[in-house]
């Protein structure tokens, strides 16, 4: 029967096997401490003068970082099942490529 | 089957994946609303330095206020997460403190924003009718902080219901999506930040000539016959 591959939701979502491998407090504490960091560099780099590529590359690559970090450890992305994270860059690429798309028509990135 | 529907909590349902349809359907929602900002950060990028008129962003945007506000909701974010820990422990004193702190750090960005808007409409005349830039920063912006708000709201909500009892250990779900919506409006901004701010702080008026992105659009433009 169908019925018996059904599976109960509660059961997977917070068992203990599967808490054990969320972070810490002190992890949580320490991704924290990385988070602050970045934004203190990204505000230091700000009234930095060099190369316009290289500076826009550094503020993409760091708020990249910060983006990975919390998807991956504070929503737990890394930790649960695939299909969440299918679901969520799915989305994501979508929207990044109706905006290179966007940005393409609109000659803005040769700008 | 009808007998076993029966045994089972009102929240618990069978599915095919295994997997709690409401957190399914918050990473769902997550994935359109990136389509949702992607269009708002993509308008905001296409009319870039195409404002013919002031305030220009280089004379109104205060990046040092931001990288505090910026700051203050990443560190919301912590929070959430340690509200989330907490539920889970069946820490309902440190689940209180956790999810008051967090709707706390989410209203002071709030201030942050409101200080913000009130400064650039003030003391630069700027709103969202001024020109492109004033449109497309309060529309992005805008939504991002109307989302907090309901994020805030939410969290209360919570507070409320763990103050009544209707939220226990067993419901830790719910404050899981409720975080997950939350560290969602963390993540768009950290986008925000570096495009609106930390990349666009310099941006001016349209040059003398205007870009080539710019004349393909009043070509574009033109060509719209008017209703």
């Amino acid at each position: 029967m169908q019925d018996d591959a059904l599976k109960t939701a509660d059961q997977p979502a917070h068992s203990p096997q599967e808490e054990g491998h969320h972070p810490t407090v002190r992890a949580y504490i320490i991704i924290a401490l990385i988070l602050g960091v970045i934004t203190l560099i990204e505000f230091g780099v700000f009234y930095l003068e060099f190369n316009r590529i290289l500076f826009i590359l550094v503020f993409i690559v760091l708020s990249g970082v910060k983006f990975a970090i919390v998807i991956m450890y504070y929503m737990h992305l890394k930790f649960d099942d695939i299909l969440f994270s299918r679901l969520f860059l799915g989305g994501l690429a979508i929207a990044a490529a109706a905006l290179f798309a966007l940005l393409a028509l609109f000659q803005i990135l040769g700008a | 089957m009808a007998q076993a529907a029966t045994t089972h909590h009102p929240e618990e349902h069978p599915t095919n994946t295994g997997l709690d349809n409401r957190k399914l359907a918050m990473w769902a929602f997550l994935g359109s609303e990136c389509l949702f900002f992607g269009t708002f950060i993509s308008t905001y990028l296409v009319y870039r330095n195409q404002s013919i008129v002031g305030p220009y962003p280089s004379d109104v945007i205060d990046v040092p206020v931001t990288t505090v506000s910026t700051f203050v909701l990443l560190m919301s974010s912590f929070m959430m997460v340690m509200t989330l820990y907490s539920i889970r422990r069946g820490d309902n004193r440190g689940f209180r403190v956790w999810v008051l702190g967090t709707a706390l750090l989410g209203s002071v960005f709030l201030g942050f924003q409101v200080f913000e808007f009130r400064e650039f409409y003030i003391h630069y005349g700027l709103s969202p009718t001024t020109n492109l830039f004033g449109t497309s920063f309060f529309i992005l912006t805008g939504f991002h902080g109307a989302h907090v708000t309901g994020g805030v709201i939410w969290l209360v909500s919570l507070f409320g219901q763990n103050l009544n009892g209707s939220l226990t250990q067993k419901d830790s779900l719910r404050v899981e999506i409720a975080g997950l919506y939350w560290h969602f409006v963390d993540i768009v901004w950290i986008i925000i930040f570096t495009l609106v701010y930390l990349l666009g702080a310099n941006d001016g008026p349209v040059g003398a000539e205007a870009s080539e992105g710019h004349a393909m659009f009043s070509n574009l433009v033109s060509q719209v016959p008017l209703i």
